[in-house]
């Protein structure tokens, strides 16, 4: 099945199984590979993109359903080349250590802070509380969110 | 990773076409909205559907919490997401925002549907506990019309619903009752996990004595998610502590919950209980503003 | 780049730590050496441009799938593999027959026991591998596996490891010649005799039962491997996630009988190990042998149900403590008999002369001259494995033996198991410290640390207020645990892994600029070597840390050693580090002596520098040296050019870090739902190279203790099911069930190594668990329970009926 999906700012048009997987679709059709996958039962939330505004577990998302859809990936997190506060508070606080879970932690941290730029530790923690990390503890995300919040203006270095 | 079986994929513009669809290509049709249990399932290889009719197109017919008389009523593509942020239902039925804050994740609630979680019909699934204990009602389409049924008569089974194979529920309908509150209360063993036990209450109330309840249970093993038991024992009566337990008694003493790796039976019946005593006792503080 | 301070931390520095000067900054704003520097690595990493397994690509590549058994124990009649074959899409069909005829059928583990990589005879464990399919792409290979027949016969099992030595019990490893039971080994450590005398006189014994269920390491990114076999070459590439790429390539050359140098170990960017990426498995046989088959490049990536259910698992004693003390709490002896759960084939990966692991480290942070262990290991219908999950070869087990029990006899004397812990604790005096079980503890100051850990918690407040709400009937609990660790495996004349001695092996090549790559032996799967490392030789010669590339994950690139697991990696490899710098060091005294027209002996090293004593101004610094090293300088005989060194580092012993944690808890009464509120954690693991990572190092493994002590398990039903198949049933902590950390810090440096470092990996794992069970015990007033302390198993204790949590819940 012919599918045209916006991925991250850029129209792709593919022809796909509709069984296909759209976390398969991103890494293995598109090749955009830094969307990882962890686990079948949509709990690990490795796989987490936005689908138009909305971050999901693309686990459990058809390719063929972001059909004349937008997709936003890790790879489209920077903008003009320069990384988003949640990207750079990442790197500050050591939110990250083996960085298989960390795409999809900072797509959700980001649309958190879209739609709620000053979140307590509470609201930080429950809005990524489907997604496991098993190496930070995390500990130093809720840290790399709150230092995103606290430097709303872009910072980043440059990609 | 797990992978599906190969399926055709049609994709629904209206209701009457999904319906339409569902008659031309018979019982091995399925519909997916929000696809967060049905594809969970196809990757097992645990369902292997020879059509899947896609609804997400007729999420713009379909999600919405809106008041029209005296009723709420919630489009079945409405995703969990927005029925938590409903200030509509927070306002008249904090038992849903209660259960919505404890179903599965913020990620999964951003897709998963809340006309796909009861039709799924899971057993743990938490809304439909919640709409039995609001004596809610659920609208079904098909080709030759709609009906309207009780929310408590949705269920026929684990994972078996009133609804036919050419036909599609819709609507939920919740009646907004003066003097009224509920609450939801789980136990789980992790956030995100399904429900070990838990049990919802609804009551509204006519002075100092509770003039009609609703009671759910989840997870319990009771027939329509639902203790008629317990909701007897409250009606009629102050929700004094000793009514209030006497009503934990009755709904516990009619589960049948299965031991699994969740807890035993007999650890489950004591949730059925005990969650039973608190959601009453936080409805009610509800429905006298005493919340 | 910012700095932001950690607010929670406390540190206290011993006045014998190595220096640690961070004062220094190099001209990328990064400590000259120890201190706190942002990762080197995230730089990809957050881009989503790190390159993990299945991120790897070859052309024409195509992929493989496992069959699996779907019961635990069942003779196999027949495979039926012609459907499967017909397949339009399918490459090859592997199953035990055809490797059988290469030879391949079965291979050894690291226990010296032997594995099948595709059953034959009969299947030993739901899950194990069957069949092995290519086709070419991965949704035709899950078709294909639908299409494989296999007739079985189904066989009794052995589930309770508690009856696998019952006489008629099933005999699983028939394949054994002449094995008539399921026993694998005994195996005893201390002396019974003195053991058995200090209880003989012993004014309170106390005894308990406790089992440390099996758990998963559960990294979030599964195993996989592409294999490439060249056929013109007869070069075999392989991209692996393994934790030990040279040790894999080793037993891959001595397996497959291919010659050593034409197989080259490739690890890309790895998402977690924790031991479980340490074992070879068959899907990796079985990858080589379909890119043979084929001729083509063959990706194999584990599903999560596939890692969970047939790759190394973890823990799973069941042990038997008792513990002798005084009537006012002088500990006087402990004994132990356990039983070890290894599953179907014996197939831990641990040091050749530790069956056990290091469990005889179960005598703990306490003073006292007596004690015995004996451990038997057994066979049983369960997936194979046990040294996983930062456990520090069985230390994890020993801690929570040690710790549980001591709490039991807090209980038992009415004491305050804090006073009681510190009553009993090893004196700085005693350092270095020969146990019972005869390991030498390198150094501590253990009360300080205790006493650290009570001070940020505000104990005495935090027992007041406990007392408060159990007047209210509220439950609230407060748990400690203080733990000794042994990491950095190990000393060559006792440690060897399939005969390959543990030592390490690193090199430093500096270029004519100044610039450096340091190669590697272990495995970074997180850890942040790439920085680490870096700043090691930073520390030690002068090159600023961004001036250093630390190369690790090839073989044909790196020098030979056994790999990242064990807490091994600054033990034993940085301390190959520093040796290897130091060596640049002491060769670049030579040259700038020549360079500068003095003698050596007349140059003192400063930083970055050998500079005239007495007069800084003359002197030349590393870059410059480098240069020199380059040049048409005239090096005295027997010095030749260049600035570059490598090193084997055998370790002397093993480092001891150690540490005293305190967990509170609020239990719900009604419900049995514990709350985790608060965590302090002080850790002495030397001196912190990099404090940021150590702290994140800590932090990570506490969430592992939460989610032992509290929810991870896998159990089986008596049909052999695996009933923690998925991340639905393996339950992993979230965000909501962990509070933010306190940490503190003490710093006592290992006199044996070379910057005083001990290994810090897996501290937190190894000592949260006890520290997590014994709050709750503490909160609802009962001796023991068994992990997971799920809200069920929480209230059936409460009810004084706890659950057994290895098998279905009755």
């Amino acid at each position: 099945m012919q599918i045209n999906v916006n991925l991250n700012g850029t129209e792709q048009s593919h022809d796909v199984e509709p069984r296909l997987l759209l976390v398969h679709y991103i890494r293995d059709v598109a090749g955009e590979t830094g969307t990882h996958w962890g686990c079948d039962t949509s709990n690990c939330g490795a796989c987490v993109v936005w689908l138009d505004d909305v971050p999901v577990k693309s686990c459990t998302v058809l390719a063929v359903m972001a059909d004349k859809h937008r997709v936003t990936t890790i790879e489209g997190l920077a903008v003009g080349g320069v990384l988003d506060p949640v990207q750079q508070g990442f790197m500050e606080c050591h939110g990250l250590q083996c960085g298989f879970c960390t795409p999809g932690m900072m797509m959700t941290a980001r649309w958190l802070l879209d739609h709620n730029p000053n979140p307590s530790e509470l609201e930080i923690r429950e809005a990524l509380s489907g997604q496991l990390c098993r190496c930070t503890g995390y500990h130093n995300i809720v840290k790399s969110v709150q230092w995103a919040a606290a430097h709303p203006a872009t910072v980043g270095a440059s990609t | 990773m797990q992978t599906p079986r190969s399926f055709e994929y049609e994709r629904a513009t209206s209701v009457d076409h999904a319906i339409a669809l569902l008659e031309r290509l018979g019982p091995e049709a399925r519909l997916v909205a929000g696809g967060h249990s049905l594809l969970p399932m196809m990757k097992l290889r645990l369902a292997a559907p020879e059509h899947l009719i896609d609804i997400n197109p007729l999420v713009a017919d379909l999600s919405y919490v809106r008041v029209e008389g005296n009723e709420v009523r919630i489009g079945a593509m409405t995703r969990h997401a927005e029925l938590l942020a409903s200030p509509i239902i927070a306002e008249h039925f904090a038992i849903l925002t209660d259960a919505e804050k404890v179903i599965a994740d913020p990620i999964v609630r951003n897709r998963g549907t809340i006309g796909g979680s009861i039709c799924q019909a899971d057993p743990s699934e938490d809304l439909s506990a919640a709409f039995a204990a609001l004596k809610a009602s659920v609208l079904i389409r098909s080709g030759t019309g709609e009906r309207l049924i009780s929310a408590r008569d949705l269920h026929v089974g684990p994972y078996e619903t009133a609804v036919g194979p050419a036909e599609m529920l819709t609507e939920v309908r919740i009646a907004i009752r003066a003097g009224s509150g509920s609450a939801y209360e789980k136990v789980e063993r992790r956030v995100g996990d399904w429900a070990v036990a838990a049990s919802g209450a609804w009551v509204q109330m006519s002075g100092d004595t509770v003039a009609d309840a609703g009671i759910g249970l989840t997870a319990l093993g009771v027939a329509h998610f639902c203790s008629p038991e317990a909701e007897a024992v409250l009606i009629g009566h102050a929700p004094t502590a000793e009514v209030i337990a006497a009503a934990g008694a009755a709904a516990a003493s009619i589960t049948n919950p299965p031991t699994d790796q969740r807890g035993p039976s007999d650890y489950k019946r004591h949730l059925a209980d005990i969650l039973t005593q608190r959601a009453i006792t936080r409805a009610v503080a509800r429905a006298l503003g005493r919340n | 780049m910012t700095i932001i301070e950690e607010t929670t931390s406390t540190t206290a520095t011993s006045t014998t730590a190595t220096a640690t000067d961070t004062a220094a900054l190099s001209p990328g704003g990064n400590p000259m050496g120890f201190g706190r520097m942002l990762r080197k690595e995230d730089v990809r990493f957050v881009r989503g441009k790190g390159n993990y397994i299945d991120d790897v690509k070859r052309p024409g590549m195509l992929h493989g799938a496992i069959l699996r058994s779907p019961y635990a124990h069942a003779r196999i009649v027949s495979i039926d593999t012609s459907a499967a074959e017909a397949h339009p899409k399918v490459r090859a069909v592997i199953t035990g027959a055809t490797l059988e005829g290469l030879k391949l059928a079965w291979m050894p583990t690291m226990s010296y026991d032997t594995q099948a990589v595709l059953a034959t005879d009969k299947v030993r464990f739901q899950g194990q591998e069957v069949a092995f399919v290519v086709a070419d792409d991965r949704y035709s290979a899950k078709d294909a596996l639908e299409l494989i027949v296999v007739d079985y016969e189904p066989l009794e099992v052995v589930m309770d490891a508690r009856k696998a030595l019952d006489p008629g019990a099933p005999v699983i490893r028939d394949d054994k010649e002449g094995k008539t039971d399921n026993h694998i080994f005994d195996w005893e450590s201390g002396s019974k005799e003195a053991t058995d005398a200090a209880f003989a006189s012993a004014e309170v014994v106390v005894a308990q039962a406790m089992l440390y269920p099996r758990s998963h390491p559960a990294p979030m990114e599964t195993c996989g491997m592409v294999a490439e076999m060249n056929p013109v070459s007869g070069k075999l590439t392989l991209w692996s996630n393994t934790q030990a790429p040279h040790a894999h390539r080793t037993v891959y050359a001595l397996v497959a009988g291919l010659p050593e140098h034409k197989i080259q170990v490739i690890c890309p960017d790895i998402g977690g190990g924790f031991g479980n990426k340490v074992p070879i498995y068959p899907g990796y046989v079985c990858s080589i042998v379909g890119s043979i088959v084929t001729g083509k490049p063959v990706k194999w990536i584990e599903d999560r149900s596939e890692n969970l259910m047939s790759t190394g698992f973890a823990r799973d004693y069941h042990m038997k403590g008792e513990i002798a003390a005084t009537r006012d709490g002088k500990i006087v002896g402990l004994r132990v008999d356990v039983l070890a759960d290894h599953g179907a084939f014996n197939a831990t990966a641990q040091p050749t002369n530790y069956p056990a692991g290091f469990f005889h480290i179960f005598t703990g942070s306490y003073d006292y001259g007596a004690a015995h262990c004996k451990v038997t290991g057994v066979y049983s219908n369960k997936a194979p494995g046990g040294v996983a999950y930062a456990c520090s070869f069985r230390i994890t087990e020993a801690v929570y033996l040690v710790e549980r029990i001591v709490d039991c006899l807090a209980a038992e004397l009415k004491m305050d198991p804090a006073e009681l812990r510190m009553k009993n604790l090893l004196r700085p005096e005693q350092f270095p410290y020969t146990t019972p079980t005869g390991w030498e503890y390198d150094s501590g100051d253990y009360p300080r640390a205790l006493q650290m850990a009570l001070d940020i918690a505000g104990y005495a407040e935090l027992r007041k207020e406990q007392a408060e709400k159990r007047a209210r009937g509220e439950l609230m609990g407060i748990g400690l645990s203080f733990f000794t660790e042994g990491v950095g495996a190990g000393p060559r004349k006792h440690m060897d892994i399939l005969g390959l001695g543990m030592a390490d092996g690193c090199e430093l090549r500096v270029h004519p600029t100044g610039k450096a790559q340091l190669r590697l032996s272990v495995q970074s799967q997180g850890q942040g070597h790439e920085t680490t490392f870096a700043q090691i030789v930073a520390q030690e010669v002068g090159i600023p840390p961004e001036d250093v590339e630390v190369i690790n994950g090839d073989t044909d690139n790196t020098p030979f050693g056994l790999g990242t697991y064990g807490s091994r990696s600054t033990p034993v490899s940085g301390a190959a580090a520093a040796v290897v710098a130091r060596r640049v060091r002491d060769k670049a005294r030579i040259i700038a002596a020549v360079a500068l027209e003095c003698s050596p002996d007349d140059l003192e090293w400063n930083r970055d520098r050998w500079s005239v004593k007495g007069d800084p101004s003359q002197g030349k610094t590393i870059q410059e040296i480098a240069m020199l090293s380059h040049s048409s300088l005239e090096l005295p005989d027997g010095v030749e050019g260049h600035l570059d060194a490598q090193a084997v580092y055998n370790p002397p012993n093993l480092t001891y870090p150690f540490g005293a944690y305190i967990c509170v808890v609020d239990v719900d009464a009604g419900t049995g739902q514990v709350k985790v509120r608060r965590f302090i954690a002080v850790d002495d693991c030397g001196p912190r190279i990099n404090p940021m990572i150590v702290e994140g190092q800590v932090h990570g493994g506490l969430v592992d203790g939460i989610g032992m002590a509290l929810m991870e398990v896998i159990a089986f039903d008596d049909a052999g099911n695996c009933l923690g198949g998925s991340f639905m049933d393996y339950l992993l902590p979230t965000t909501m069930e962990v509070p933010s950390f306190e940490l503190g810090e003490t710093v006592t440096p290992s006199p044996h190594h070379p910057l005083g470092c001990k290994g810090v990996g897996e501290s937190a794992t190894v000592g949260s668990p006890p520290a997590v069970v014994n709050a709750v015990m503490d909160a609802i007033g009962v001796r023991h329970a068994d992990m997971p302390l799920t809200p069920a198993q929480v209230w059936r204790a409460m009810q004084g009926r706890p659950l057994r949590t290895d098998l279905a819940i009755e």
